[in-house]
C-alpha cells in the first residue's frame, strides 16, 4: 500500500516536471517566433510606440512616486546608520549606489510586472477569448507579428528607461530628506556621489539588469496572454501567473547577475 | 478552366482526440451560391469552417479552395488563400481597441498601400453597404450585438473576398436584426458576386435565403438539397430539425442511464 502511494506521488512529480519542461520549451519556441516575426514592428515603429505609451508612459506615475518614496526612506535609514559611524557625508553615495545597482532595476521591474505585465496578459488573453486573434488570423494577418511582437518590444524598451527614472527620482528623494530636511551638507552629498559612482561598474550594470528584466517580464506577460485558456478563469489565472512568475524571475535573475557582476570585484 | 465549385471537400475526416467530429464528408460549394450547413449544436458545423479556413488540419481527406489545396502547414500559401476569404465570427470578434472605422480599415491597411483618402472612401462604402456609415466613429463597446455583427461583416468584405463564411450569424439577434442580417447575407452575395457558406441552426431564416443545404448529424452528412427538398424530406431526423419537434430521433436528454436507475427507485 505504502509503495503504491509513493509510486503514485513519484509519478505525480514526474508528470509535473515533464509538464513544466514542456511549457518552458513551448514558451521558448514562442519567444523565438516573436523575435523572428518582428519585421512588421520594425518596419512600422508606430505599432511599438503605441504600446510603449500603454506599457511605459502609463506606468510612469507609479514608478516615479515609488522611486521618490524609496529614495526618501533610504535617506532616513542611511542617515540613521551612517551617523553612528560619523560618516553622514557618505549619504549621497549610499543612496545612489543602492538605487542604480539594486533597488532601481529590481523594484521598478517588480512594479512594471504588476502594472504593465498583468495588463498585457489580460489584454492579449481577452483578445483570444473574444476570438479577436482568430479573426486576425483569418484576415491573413499574423497575430504574433501584429499583436505579440509590438507588445514584447515595447516592454523591452520601456523597462530600462523606467528603471533609470526610478533611480533618478530616488536620488532626488534621498536629497530631499538628507539635505533639505536633515541638513547634510549639499556639497559633500553630491561630490561624494559623483566620485564614488562608477559609470561602467554601477550604472551600466544596473542598465544591463533592467534590460534583462525587461525581456523576461515582456516574454512572460505576452506568452501567458497568448497561452491563456479562452475563459474568464483562464484569463484571470494567466494574469496572476504573469505577476508571480515574472516577480520570481526578476529576483532569481537579479541574484544570478549580481553574483556574476561581483565576480570581478 | 476553373471548376464550377469554389470550395470542394473530399472524403474528409477530422477527430478531436479520440472523438470523431467529422466522418467522410464530401461537399461542393458552387460559385455564386449561398449554401447552408445546418445541424444541431455539436454536429461539427463550425469545424467545417475552421477546416476551410485552414485553422485546423484534417486527419484524412482534403479541402480545395479554388482548386488549390488548403494546407495549414504551407503558411505563405494559406495566407494568400485567406486574403480571398472572409469570415464572420459568431459574436463579431471586433477589435475592441479600434474604432468601427479602424476595424473595417484594418485589412485594407494591413494588405494594401492605398492612400488614406482611398481607405476612407472604401471603408465608408462598406459601412454604407451594411447600413452603418453613421457609426464609423463609435467604439465596438458602444454597439448593440446586431450592429457589431454588421460592422464585422463590413470588415470581412473590406477586400472583396471570393468566399464569405458565416459562423452562426443569426444567434442572439432580435427578429428585426435577424431579418436585416439574413437579407444582408443574400444581398451581399448577389451584389458582390461572392460565394457564401452559412453555418446555422436557425432553420426558418436560413431556408428563406439559401440556395442549397447540407444537413449534418453526428459528423456525417445525412441530407442535402434545396430548401424545398429539405422541407419535403421524409427522413424523421430532418423533419424533426426542420420543423423543430421536441420528440424524434434526436433525444432531448444527453445519453445517460435511465433516470429511475440513477435515482435508485
Amino acid at each position: 500500500m505504502m509503495f503504491g502511494r509513493n509510486a503514485l506521488s513519484l509519478r505525480g512529480i514526474g508528470a509535473h516536471t515533464i509538464d513544466a519542461l514542456w511549457r518552458l520549451g513551448y514558451a521558448t519556441r514562442f519567444l523565438g517566433l516573436t523575435i523572428t516575426h518582428s519585421g512588421t514592428s520594425l518596419r512600422r515603429p508606430r505599432l511599438i510606440i503605441r504600446e510603449i505609451y500603454y506599457t511605459g508612459v502609463l506606468s510612469l506615475v507609479i514608478i516615479l512616486v515609488s522611486g521618490l518614496f524609496v529614495g526618501m526612506v533610504l535617506g532616513f535609514q542611511g542617515y540613521h546608520t551612517l551617523q553612528t559611524y560619523g560618516s553622514e557625508s557618505a549619504l549621497g553615495v549610499l543612496v545612489a549606489l543602492s538605487l542604480v545597482r539594486e533597488l532601481g532595476p529590481v523594484v521598478s521591474a517588480l512594479l512594471f510586472a504588476s502594472r504593465a505585465g498583468s495588463a498585457v496578459t489580460a489584454e492579449v488573453g481577452l483578445m483570444k477569448a473574444t476570438e479577436q486573434l482568430a479573426a486576425m488570423e483569418m484576415m491573413a494577418v499574423d497575430p504574433i507579428a501584429r499583436v505579440m511582437a509590438p507588445r514584447f518590444w515595447a516592454g523591452v524598451i520601456s523597462m530600462p528607461l523606467l528603471a533609470a527614472m526610478f533611480s533618478a527620482m530616488g536620488v532626488f528623494g534621498g536629497y530631499l530628506v538628507g539635505v533639505v530636511l536633515i541638513g547634510v551638507d549639499q556639497g559633500t552629498f553630491w561630490s561624494q556621489m559623483q566620485a564614488a559612482v562608477d559609470f561602467r561598474e554601477d550604472v551600466l550594470n544596473g542598465v544591463i539588469k533592467s534590460c534583462v528584466f525587461g525581456v523576461a517580464i515582456s516574454w512572460i506577460a505576452v506568452f501567458e496572454g497568448y497561452d491563456a485558456p479562452p475563459t474568464a478563469e483562464g484569463v484571470s489565472g494567466a494574469t496572476t501567473r504573469t505577476v508571480v512568475t515574472s516577480s520570481l524571475a526578476v529576483l532569481g535573475l537579479d541574484f544570478i547577475m549580481t553574483a556574476f557582476m561581483f565576480q570581478g570585484v | 478552366m476553373a471548376s464550377e465549385y469554389l470550395v470542394e471537400i473530399r472524403n474528409l475526416t477530422y477527430a478531436y482526440g479520440p472523438r470523431p467530429v467529422l466522418v467522410n464528408i464530401d461537399m461542393a460549394i458552387p460559385r455564386g451560391k449561398v449554401v447552408a450547413i445546418m445541424g444541431i449544436s455539436g454536429s461539427g458545423k463550425t469545424t467545417i469552417l475552421r477546416l476551410i479556413g485552414g485553422v485546423i488540419a484534417a486527419q484524412r481527406g482534403e479541402v480545395l479552395f479554388d482548386g488549390q489545396k488548403v494546407d495549414p502547414r504551407a503558411r505563405a500559401q494559406l495566407y494568400r488563400q485567406r486574403r480571398r476569404m472572409g469570415m464572420l465570427f459568431q459574436f463579431g470578434a471586433l477589435f475592441t481597441d479600434l474604432s468601427v472605422f479602424d476595424n473595417v480599415a484594418f485589412q485594407v491597411r494591413e494588405h494594401t498601400d492605398l492612400p488614406e483618402s482611398m481607405v476612407r472612401d472604401l471603408v465608408l462604402m462598406k459601412l454604407h453597404a451594411v447600413g452603418l456609415r453613421a457609426a464609423h466613429a463609435s467604439m465596438p463597446g458602444e454597439l448593440s450585438g446586431g450592429m457589431a455583427r454588421r460592422v464585422a461583416l463590413a470588415r470581412a468584405i473590406a477586400l472583396d473576398p471570393a468566399l464569405m463564411m458565416y459562423d452562426e450569424p443569426f444567434t442572439g439577434l432580435d427578429p428585426i436584426a435577424l431579418g436585416v442580417t439574413a437579407n444582408l447575407v443574400r444581398r451581399l452575395n448577389s451584389a458582390l458576386g461572392i460565394t457564401s457558406i452559412v453555418v446555422t441552426h436557425d432553420v426558418a431564416e436560413a431556408l428563406k435565403i439559401v440556395d442549397y443545404v447540407y444537413y449534418l448529424s453526428q459528423g456525417r452528412i445525412v441530407a442535402k438539397g434545396t430548401p424545398e427538398e429539405m422541407r419535403a424530406n421524409p427522413d424523421p431526423l430532418v423533419r424533426q430539425f426542420v420543423y423543430g419537434q421536441a420528440e424524434g430521433p434526436v433525444s432531448y436528454q444527453y445519453p445517460s442511464r435511465p433516470i429511475a436507475e440513477e435515482l435508485g427507485v
